[in-house]
């Protein structure tokens, strides 16, 4: 297994009275993907404030890309979109970018070079000679997304990247995180839109009143994909072949008037379709009808953080 | 250990945004209008003083030099509220406002933040102030042929008032809000104004108590001790002596007062430092 591009281990912040990160260990592989999840409040934000040395941990330990928390050198090699990206609005797209650029000990040609492909990457080229304080909020985030990729960063923290932007500038971000997979950089996405989280991320962790709760791969994760059968009678042997190929997840009665059983199991993935059908017909067990379908991250979301997160 | 290359990239941004958001402009209308009406009135002041036929060379001299105090008091007020309301906001509003952590999470120290935005902040006020004590000092020149001694002695002294006062504005930026930093450092001046009076009444008076209220003032805020001791540097021998004017001090701050004034801008812009580094962004 590769070495953890970032890591923590039992991370705390505390504000006062206020816990905002009461234990925080995980890790994010290079060229991962990884997903922050939480409801408002869990911490998120605070966390990574603290991965970025922005705010220094009460207690805990962590290290980005094999340096402590907050050291200049590693802060060379990653970039940040913050949630509200805000910026001086006197200047125009084009100088903010070559202002990020000089901080992070870029100039001349390689950084002009830059700043034009990425302005070039984020359809803001023609707005590039103009004062940010006339963009959109959806220009506003592009540019955001442009300055924290202007170091060709070895890992992006994103912020919610997507907010304030229309269908065609999520799906840009989208295309720009897988780019930056390809290309090898780890991607640190927080973010609520759970659709936008299950399209590009390899990886989420969950996290609940500032702990990391839970923790699943979105790509092969086993028992994501759930298969309800509707059987004829089934002999205990039978039940038991279907309990190796997948997780027994409980028995029910069809709707009125259909005939057998529901019986409802987890598999990791569609190869094991073919083989619980194939279970069955040896096991002459009437085979009606037989649903495969993945569990949304929505759903894990709510089994994970408990109904009673749901305001209202 | 600073880089320059960093604290010149913020003061450069710093620079940027006073030209680019009309502060220098704004600045410089302002400091026009009043340089044209300090002309304007020291005009009809020389006129009078012309009418004059049986005044003294000497007297005439002190006279002039009273109005060109006149005018770089009025030049040091400017540049103490200049030298506050600048940087007021460059480190609360950018914290508030979230600017200030796209910034700090690249490769840049914070101090050299605090330094970069002290530094342009510092050619601003700099600018400003060669702008108004120069023309104040041209236009007495050019119409009343005369310029007050030591001024080179005089002007870097309401200079380092500014340093002083814009020094601590960005040093409380670093850990107050907005209003609160504009409020002490105005209270501060305000406290060192009010102290320095008395201070005066009481060595007038010789009421020890009064002078020691002054002195513990203009400890806690230098400023008006720096600029009764630039106007005491300005003036002829002979009002240093025997005082009668506005700007004669009865009690002159001493020497030490200006390495104290140094020292104490120093202490804030490393206050400035420490409170930002300590500061969750």
């Amino acid at each position: 297994m590769a070495e953890a591009i970032l890591e923590t281990r039992e991370l705390r912040k505390q504000f006062g009275e206020k816990v905002a990160v009461e234990d925080l260990s995980l890790s994010v592989l290079p060229g991962e993907v990884f997903g922050f999840l939480g409801p408002n409040g869990a911490g998120k934000t605070t966390s990574l404030k603290m991965l970025l040395g922005l705010v220094e941990p009460s207690a805990g330990s962590g290290r980005v890309l094999g340096a402590p928390l907050g050291d200049r050198a590693a802060r060379a090699r990653l970039g940040f979109l913050p949630e509200h990206f805000r910026f001086q609005d006197w200047l125009t797209g084009r100088e903010m970018l070559r202002f990020h650029g000089r901080l992070y000990g870029l100039g001349g040609g390689d950084l002009e070079a830059r700043v034009d492909r990425l302005l070039g990457r984020v359809d803001l080229l023609d707005a590039a000679h103009r004062p940010i304080r006339t963009y959109s909020k959806g220009m506003m985030q592009r540019v955001g997304l442009a300055q924290a990729l202007l170091n060709d960063p070895a890992i992006v923290f994103l912020d919610e990247p997507t907010s304030g932007l229309d269908p065609l500038g999520r799906l840009m971000v989208r295309d720009i995180i897988h780019e930056l997979r390809d290309r090898g950089t780890s991607v640190f996405l927080n973010s609520h839109l759970l659709g936008e989280v299950e399209a590009t991320c390899d990886r989420v962790v969950f996290v609940k009143a500032g702990r990391a709760v839970h923790e699943m791969r979105l790509v092969d994760e086993p028992g994501r994909l759930s298969v309800e059968l509707r059987t004829g009678p089934m002999e205990g042997a039978t039940r038991a072949l279907l309990a190796r190929l997948g997780e027994l997840d409980g028995e029910s009665a069809p709707a009125a008037g259909r005939e057998g059983t529901i019986t409802r199991l987890r598999v990791p993935d569609e190869a094991r379709l073919p083989e619980i059908a194939r279970t069955l017909v040896e096991a002459r067990v009437a085979l009606y009808e037989m649903k495969a379908a993945r569990k949304s991250l929505e759903a894990w979301f709510l089994e994970v953080m408990g109904e009673e997160q749901r305001p209202g | 250990m600073t880089s320059l290359r960093d604290v010149w990239t913020i003061a450069h941004l710093t620079l940027h945004e006073a030209m680019r958001r009309r502060i220098l402009l704004a600045a410089s209308i302002c400091g026009a209008a009043f340089l044209t009406l300090f002309g304007i009135g020291l005009h009809f002041g020389i006129a009078d003083l012309d009418k004059e036929s049986g005044m003294h060379v000497v007297q005439r001299a002190v006279v002039l030099n009273m109005m060109t105090l006149a005018g770089l008091f009025a030049t040091n007020f400017l540049m103490v509220m200049t030298a506050v309301l600048l940087p007021v906001d460059t480190l609360s509003g950018e914290i508030g406002s979230g600017v200030l952590q796209t910034v700090a999470s690249k490769p840049v120290r914070r101090s050299d933040i605090v330094l970069g935005k002290w530094l342009g902040h510092v050619i601003v006020l700099a600018a400003y102030f060669v702008m108004l004590a120069g023309g104040v000092l041209t236009i007495v020149r050019c119409l009343g042929h005369f310029t007050p001694p030591r001024i080179a002695q005089g002007l870097p002294l309401m200079m380092l008032e500014g340093l002083v006062l814009l020094s601590l504005s960005i040093a409380g930026g670093s850990r107050l809000s907005t209003v609160t930093n504009g409020i002490l450092a105005f209270g501060l001046y305000g406290l060192a104004f009010i102290g320095n009076l008395v201070e005066q009444i009481g060595t007038f008076a010789d009421n020890d108590a009064a002078r020691y209220v002054g002195t513990v003032a203009s400890l806690i805020m230098p400023s008006e001790a720096l600029w009764q001791r630039a106007a005491w540097h300005m003036q002829p021998t002979l009002t240093q002596q025997i005082g009668g004017t506005p700007f004669s001090p009865i009690s002159v701050p001493s020497p030490a007062m200006v390495w104290w004034a140094a020292g104490y801008a120093a202490v804030a812009v490393g206050f400035g430092v420490w409170g930002l580094r300590k500061r969750a962004l």
